[in-house]
């Protein structure tokens, strides 16, 4: 078995791929924008929140599934919560960030989508995250080796870095759920 | 007794260590025996629901299959996991093929300050406060998670929460009003956009120094890390420049005057301890 989505028809437009697959009526919007005026991270972001879903609206679907903006949503769902047409675009950017995964697209933002697949590999290998080896891994990827290294040291002293990962028994169930549905993870 | 099923999540194995501590001492103290969760896998995090709709519901659902096989609550510290496993619940009805592992949908995940601000623990709390935390002026900080999404969380009151405040309350302590109680601090884009992560936290910091506050409390392990971690540089007001930042379980200890709060404590990156001692509560 191996799951493949929600099925979008041949020929659709980017807004009939982005309602298609994250479910949400992205159509209702009125360009309130009180999800960009909310957001935590706008000022981080190339385009605003009700921006991206006019984009969306205008097909330009390259233009948002390379832009910096879907990977440095942090998630807090904010935007969702005060949507006066109860748009849940935290769910938007989900279904954004997995169809830019599989799109061929250049990630707007290098480190993001890297620093995940370092994260679920992790997962994949020991079924749970072991804070030091994620780091390590991560800085091989990044070769920023010196970054936060004092703060590193700080916390190894304060016995907050576990240096070996705990024994675990369930490896062979979470390879199988990889291996069904880790789709976007691989990528 | 009341018996639960304990998920800790990996960073109460690790940077959280103090969470963990502090949370297990809580829960012998109020007559909670946890149980650990047998074999549990990481809940995937922000990286599997930014990924991959399937895995982000496929690998909690795992622990929530071997958690639905006691007849027990399962508490959740960690709000990161929590929230993972709330959406997972909603995932597996939406999609009863992202389940790899048989689901019943019996699980009952409980995030653990939700758990300790039910009003029958609250009476429970009230007999066992020994040393109250008097004169110590808290600004909760509830994160995103702890209340959005509110179809999720249950929590009515999701842009200004007060349970925390009320659980403070409990303590002795005195919490303050403030507005940052539940923005974000930027969680898991301290390890790509540290930058980002700082602004965010510093902005928060900030703002609980200006509302009079002698510490932050959190439920998070992501905000706690960004918060007590990310300090060197914030403007100096009335005099400080730094704000110690306590997880709800710590405080929680401390007024039932459990003997290894100290231990807790010295894992922070900015001493409470000082600030405690000054106000004759350690």
């Amino acid at each position: 078995m191996q799951l493949n989505g929600p099925l979008v028809a041949p020929g659709s437009s980017f807004l009939e791929e982005v309602v298609a697959v994250s479910g949400v009526d992205i159509r209702a919007c009125y360009q309130c924008q009180k999800c960009s005026a909310g957001c935590p991270v706008v000022s981080a972001m190339d385009i605003l929140p009700s921006h991206i879903i006019r984009q969306i609206q205008y097909g330009r679907r390259e233009k948002v599934l390379g832009s910096g903006s879907i990977w440095i949503c942090a998630s807090c769902h904010t935007c969702s919560v005060r949507c006066p047409n109860d748009i849940d675009f935290a769910k938007v950017m989900d279904c954004l960030r997995h169809i830019a995964l599989g799109s061929g697209v250049v990630a707007g933002e290098k480190e993001i989508p890297v620093f995940h697949k370092v994260f679920l590999d992790s997962i994949r290998g020991t079924g749970r995250i072991h804070e030091l080896s994620l780091i390590l891994r991560f800085k091989l990827k990044t070769r920023d080796f010196f970054k936060d290294a004092g703060l590193g040291w700080q916390m190894f002293r304060r016995g907050k870095i576990k240096l070996l990962p705990s024994g675990f028994a369930g490896s062979k169930e979470v390879k199988e759920i990889f291996r069904v549905c880790g789709k976007g993870a691989t990528r | 007794m009341r018996e639960v099923t304990y998920y800790p999540g990996c960073s109460l194995h690790g940077t959280a260590r103090e969470y963990d501590e502090s949370f297990r001492g809580v829960s012998g103290l109020l007559g909670v025996g946890l149980h650990e969760l047998e074999d549990w896998t990481c809940c995937g995090s922000t990286s599997a629901h930014c990924t991959d709709e399937a895995l982000s519901v496929a690998l909690p659902a795992r622990n929530l299959s071997l958690a639905e096989k006691h007849e027990r609550e399962m508490v959740v510290p960690c709000v990161a996991c929590y929230s993972r496993f709330r959406a997972a619940e909603a995932g597996a009805k939406a999609h009863p093929e992202y389940l790899l592992f048989p689901y019943e949908g019996k699980a009952r995940v409980r995030y653990a300050l939700d758990f300790f601000c039910d009003a029958s623990m609250f009476a429970e709390l009230g007999a066992k406060v020994a040393r109250p935390l008097s004169g110590l002026k808290v600004a909760c900080y509830y994160g995103c998670l702890a209340v959005r999404p509110p179809e999720l969380t249950g929590v009515e009151r999701y842009e200004n929460p007060e349970h925390m405040d009320q659980l403070m309350g409990a303590l002795g302590a005195e919490a303050v009003s403030w507005s940052y109680k539940t923005d974000c601090c930027g969680a898991s884009l301290v390890m790509t956009r540290t930058d980002i992560v700082v602004k965010l936290s510093q902005m928060i910091l900030s703002m609980a120094l200006e509302a009079g506050a002698d510490c932050i409390v959190t439920g998070c392990t992501m905000c706690h890390a960004n918060l007590d971690t990310r300090q060197a540089g914030l403007p100096v007001r009335d005099g400080r420049s730094s704000i110690p930042v306590f997880y709800f379980t710590e405080l929680m200890g401390l007024a039932m005057g459990h003997r290894e709060a100290r231990k807790w404590l010295s894992r922070h990156v900015v001493d409470p301890i000082k600030l405690l001692e000054n106000k004759g509560l350690l």
